[in-house]
């Protein structure tokens, strides 16, 4: 095996305009992780079923480690980076975090259904985060707080 | 107060192991066994590779016995000549490249001349496949009581039974994961882990070095639930070999495969019962064989069969007690620590087997259990006098009057001849959990912790006690806040580093709050003392007082340090396996309505009530986290989650085919407390995060039997499994 | 690109394809042909006949279409247990089709609806019917330098639309056995899925049906669901489960959506 030329990729990352290089072969959770130094996505299973790598693209969720970073180019893409303190009140409260490692999943999926109050005519809470593998909480931490949490749009 | 770390994790700013920047560090991966039993005849490097650009760590490379460190010495830190199970480790190579590092372990070959391997730990190994003493058996240990035989031989009804579990993976969030490398002399592993003390010990063991040229760092740690107390030991080794020969850092991340294939899971286990009533139904003898499935080295088996036979009689009285447990060494990837720790198996069994008795008695199983509750002056199986206090039969009200079961039995009863393919039941069990380490485990670990007193007046806290999502950090910071009555923020908790923090025991066996917890209240007293105040002062006076100290003692530091003492009056007995097996027990009621879906042999959660009584609830947010998510993840246990096996080794290493429940597979867990305190845990606190995972799958098979009238009595009750099952009832 | 490269292979969602990638890294060194920038494949496009799904819309197009909603429900159905809302917003209803696998969810619906795949080259449009693309275990009638850009469905009036789902959790988990069952004008259409090498129609079933023939148990179909189909046993499941689950999804369904047959 022998090292990739790297391709120059242009995106909006977390609202600012990037141009960055990478590997064509590369996913877009490991140009997150290890080339932007943007660690809060985490790869828990690398295969689409934990969500611990829930980012935006153009809006919607979806999971880094199913994306090739150049799938992504000229779009806008969103993680947990971008998330404001602010808006992690109700979560904090209610126990939606224990060890931690799904939890930048858990919050991206929270505050984008957050972002879109009509959903909730169409699903339940618990259908919307079944991406979202969490070990520990037995998830009634994590829908408490999303029944109560101020994410903004 | 809320979680300390909470923020942290929400944002994403927590920075575990594989987040942390490692710069020059090298790619460690592992080369495994492709075979569960036979002599390693060669390893061939594959053509196509540079391989004087990998570092390449073989048992040769290791300084010092090649033995992981732990109850007994079996187990290799890499296999030399002769493998024992799937994926043992044999080699360990590391390159910058992460890809090439990968494609590169796929070149290896490692030929093995195979011998026949021992794969059910339920029947007795043929001749060829025997590998330790006569019979392949790890470890046995027998508890009795009374003559079991005899009240057998007079009771009014015999009931008998036998039970399975099968193994469960944890599926902590966070794969397994460690950095390596060596400061001026000294190995330093930093990581995912429990037991900080238990790495020391491994790497002060195979690498021939004393304490002062090791150091282990705990990371912030994504889940454990026992994955981590022993496996991390074998990942720093393997991290630190490669450090040491590399002359570089060496970060070794598992992926999911690797991670749900090479390390521990839960032990499978059969229990057979043999139990004697009274015309009344009163309990008068249990016989109970337990048999569980060690793996190819003896790991931690035989202290999980220990909890798991203490726990195999229940929480009720009875005079005449026979336990036998086994467990087996066979050529599968080693079982080890997981949530429960052999309890969940043996009350599993028993409490599926309380019911299949009280059908044949003809008794409420409510009724049956109530009748036969342990009450304060009488003995368990060990001849341990419970003396508590605590009201076991309000526990088990309550969880009856919280799941409506008159009512829900009535209405099930209607829904159930009139719904075209649904099937209601409601199911019950009464359980307890012993907090801490078993016997004189906990006089054996000598724990200490430190509390300090810093210049500006704040307080430290000195653990090795981990943070891994139950709330260490948080609950250590509110003991050490109240006992001295100073606010959260003025008190630190120190990072669990070798370096810096005492013993104070492995991250394990629900000890945290009530043992560990207790200590930082002793140190704070301490503490006190030495900064020249009385027991009794609180607040500012404390940290004014602390202030001033250290103006008396310019460079000097202020701190004090309490020690594990064993309450008066427990006695424990390791030959006779007789006396006080825990300081104390948390115990529980909890009920489960299921419904199964008879179109797809599907049987699904509906409602769980959860009523306990685990001493002072230290933070009820945390503390109700733990007993959801333990009660979650043993509805896995019993509906989902099913290790398919291929030689000894898991076969279904992914999680599309290891399943475990989404937030839409499971109810919300409506969780009850009864808190009576106990005098020697932290602010009254016994144990709580094993608790939950005893009790739901019996009363979950409970359920199912009530529901449809199989003989649930094999878990994971999987759709195929529950299909089998109702092929032998009518339906 | 399709013809210069006639084994590349196009990406839409790439939500299989990715799947474990870095441990699969050197079967993967393909040539790959990225679609993204392809929006114009992505479109929910009605005419006076048909339905049509561009090659690019993804699951999550559909669940938000009111119109998709009510003229073609069991879309909206098997889309919301395609994975979770993150494959859902990236996974396709082509790529559900040429990933070809047995187990598919949205291609169960698709040819129950009678769909029509449209597949184009340099050389034209073919068109081909759903249920005649599939020859064999991820065997398909699609050329190498024919892309997939639309999949069309008819517009009728259904009287039965049922879609079952069969997996080892409710949300997220991989088929063990599927059924999608429509009847229209043109008559029946029973597909099922995960107990064959493909994804295909029920022909006995659907006489079965067709005939009006009694069907007072799930054992009065599965005869006619065995010489259907060949469940196998897997890592996910057994051939029995799956043979006897499947009568019995199909029996409850019809005696909830059809209960006027005999």
């Amino acid at each position: 095996m022998s090292k990739t030329e790297l391709i120059s990729v242009s995106l909006t990352l977390n609202g600012e305009h990037r141009s960055i290089e990478i590997a064509p072969q590369e996913r877009l959770l490991d140009t997150l992780r290890y080339r932007l130094g943007l660690t809060g996505s985490k790869e828990g299973c690398g295969e689409g079923e934990c969500g611990a790598c829930t980012v935006y693209i153009d809006g919607l969720p979806a999971n880094a480690c199913l994306v090739l970073t150049v799938q992504v180019r000229g779009r806008a893409l969103e993680t947990i980076e971008s998330v404001q303190v602010d808006d992690l009140g109700s979560m904090h409260v209610s126990g939606a975090t224990q060890c931690g490692a799904c939890t930048p999943g858990v919050v991206m999926t929270a505050c984008w259904i957050k972002r879109h109050p009509e959903l909730a005519k169409t699903h339940t809470l618990r259908e919307l985060m079944a991406g979202n593998l969490c070990r520990c909480t037995g998830y009634d931490g994590i829908i408490e707080g999303i029944a109560g949490t101020d994410c903004a749009s | 107060m809320r979680r300390l770390e909470g923020i942290s994790k929400l944002s994403g700013r927590e920075r575990y192991v594989d987040d942390l920047p490692c710069d020059g560090a090298l790619w460690g991966m592992t080369v495994r066994s492709p075979s569960p039993r036979g002599r390693i005849r060669s390893i061939e490097f594959g053509p196509g590779v540079e391989w004087s650009q990998f570092v390449v760590v073989d048992h040769r490379d290791i300084p010092g016995p090649n033995e992981v460190f732990l109850i007994e010495r079996d187990q290799p830190v890499l296999a030399s000549d002769y493998v024992r199970h799937m994926h043992e480790p044999i080699l360990l190579i590391a390159h910058e490249d992460r890809a090439m590092c990968r494609a590169a372990v796929k070149q290896i070959r490692i030929i093995i001349d195979e011998q026949p391997a021992a794969l059910d730990y339920r029947v007795l190994p043929a001749s060829d496949q025997v590998q330790r003493g006569q019979d392949n058996v790890l470890k046995t240990l027998k508890i009795e009581k009374g003559d079991v035989e005899h009240a057998l031989a007079e009771a009014a009804h015999v009931v008998e039974g036998v039970y399975e579990t099968g193994a469960q993976e944890h599926i902590y969030i966070e794969n397994q994961g460690m950095l390596a490398w060596v400061e001026q002399g000294v190995v330093v592993t930093q990581g995912s882990m429990q037991c900080p003390y238990y790495v020391v010990n491994a790497l002060k063991h195979a690498l021939a070095r004393d304490e002062s040229q090791v150091r282990v760092i705990q990371a912030p740690t994504g889940g454990g639930f026992g994955g981590k107390e022993d496996y991390p030991s074998h990942l720093a080794l393997h991290a630190a070999l490669l450090a040491l020969k590399a002359n570089r850092p060496v970060k070794m991340i598992y992926d999911r495969s690797e991670d749900m294939a090479a390390t521990t899971k839960r032990h499978p286990a059969q229990v057979r019962h043999r139990t004697g009533f009274d015309a009344s139904g009163k309990l008068v003898a249990q016989a109970i064989d337990v048999v569980m499935d060690g793996g190819a080295y003896v790991t931690l088996s035989p202290v999980v069969l220990s909890r798991g036979i203490i726990h195999a009689a229940g929480p009720y009285a009875c005079d005449n007690v026979r336990i036998a447990g086994r467990a087996m060494l066979t050529n599968a990837v080693p079982f080890g620590a997981f949530r429960g720790f052999g309890a969940p198996q043996t009350l599993f069994a028993l409490e599926r087997h309380m019911d299949v008795c009280a059908e044949t008695l003809g008794i409420d199983p409510i009724d049956l259990r109530r009748m036969n509750l342990i009450r304060d002056g009488q003995e368990t199986a060990t001849g341990q006098v419970i003396n508590d206090g605590a009201d076991r039969e309000r526990v088990l009200d309550l969880a009856t009057k919280h799941i409506e079961l008159p009512e829900r039995r009535e209405q099930h009863a209607t829904f159930n001849i009139t719904h075209p393919f649904l099937r209601r039941g409601i199911g019950l069990a009464m359980f307890f959990h012993g907090a801490g380490f078993t016997g004189s485990g906990e006089v054996a670990l000598q724990s200490r912790v430190r509390v300090a007193g810093l210049k500006d007046g704040r307080i430290e806290v000195l653990a090795s006690s981990t943070e891994m999502g139950q709330g260490t950090l948080t609950v250590f910071t509110k003991i050490a806040a109240e006992r001295l009555g100073i606010d959260p923020s003025q008190v630190l908790i120190a990072t669990p580093d070798t370096a810096r923090v005492p013993n104070s025991g492995p991250t394990v066996a629900s000890r945290t709050s009530m043992v560990v917890g207790r200590l930082v209240e002793r140190a704070c007293d301490a503490l006190l003392e030495q900064a020249g105040l009385s027991r009794d002062a609180r607040g500012e006076r404390v940290q004014q007082a602390i202030r001033a100290w250290h103006v008396a003692h310019p460079n000097a530091q202020l701190s004090s340090e309490a020690t594990y003492e064993r309450p008066p009056g427990v006695q424990w007995d390791d030959n006779t396996y007789r006396g006080d097996a825990y300081g104390t027990y948390a115990w529980a009621a909890y009920a489960a309505e299921v419904e199964v879906d008879l179109r797809t042999f599907t049987a699904r959660v509906i409602d769980f009530v959860a009523v306990q009584d685990v001493g002072k609830v230290l933070h009820e947010t945390l503390a109700r986290g733990q007993i959801q998510g333990g009660v979650v993840q043993a509805i896995g246990w019993a509906l989902l989650e099913e290790c398919v096996w291929e030689r000894g080794g898991m076969k279904n290493c992914q999680l599309t085919n290891y399943i475990i429940p989404t937030s839409d597979d499971v109810p919300p867990i409506r969780v009850y407390w009864m808190q009576t305190p106990y005098a020697h845990g932290a602010q009254g606190a016994k144990g709580i995060g094993e608790l939950p995972m005893d009790g739901p799958g019996p009363a979950i098979a409970n359920a199912i039997a009530n529901a449809i009238g199989v003989e649930a009595n094999v878990l994971p009750l999987t759709p195929e499994r529950l299909m089998q099952m109702m092929d032998g009832a009518h339906v | 690109m399709l013809v210069q490269e006639p084994n590349s292979i196009p990406l839409a969602g790439a939500t299989d394809v990715l799947v474990h990638w870095p441990a699969h890294l050197d079967a993967h060194a393909k040539t790959y042909l990225d679609l993204s920038g392809l929006d114009d494949l992505r479109h929910i496009s009605w005419n006076q006949e048909a339905l049509t799904l561009g090659a690019r819309t993804t699951y999550w197009d559909v669940i938000q279409d009111e119109q998709c909603h009510q003229e073609f429900p069991l879309l909206q159905h098997a889309a919301r247990q395609v994975g979770a809302v993150q494959i859902q917003s990236r996974g396709t209803w082509a790529g559900n089709i040429v990933n070809a696998s047995p187990a598919a969810d949205g291609v169960p619906v698709l040819m129950a609806y009678d769909a029509v795949v449209v597949l184009q080259s340099t050389a034209g449009t073919e068109e081909v019917p759903l249920n005649e693309f599939y020859m064999g275990y991820k065997q398909m009638r699609r050329r190498t330098d024919q892309l997939v850009v639309a999949i069309r469905l008819p517009r009728r009036s259904y009287a039965v639309q049922v879609f079952e789902k069969v997996g080892a959790r409710r949300a997220q988990a991989i088929t063990k056995v599927g059924l999608a069952m429509t009847r229209s004008s043109v008559g029946w259409r029973v597909v099922a899925s995960a107990v064959a090498p493909t994804i295909r129609r029920c022909p006995s079933v659907e006489r079965l049906l067709e005939q009006d023939a009694p069907v007072c148990s799930p054992d009065d179909l599965a005869e006619a669901f065995a010489t259907d189909t060949q469940p196998i046993d897997d890592i996910r499941s057994t051939s029995a489960y799956r043979a006897r689950v499947l009568a019995r999804v199909a029996f409850h369904a019809l005696q909830s959506q059809a209960p006027g047959r005999s």
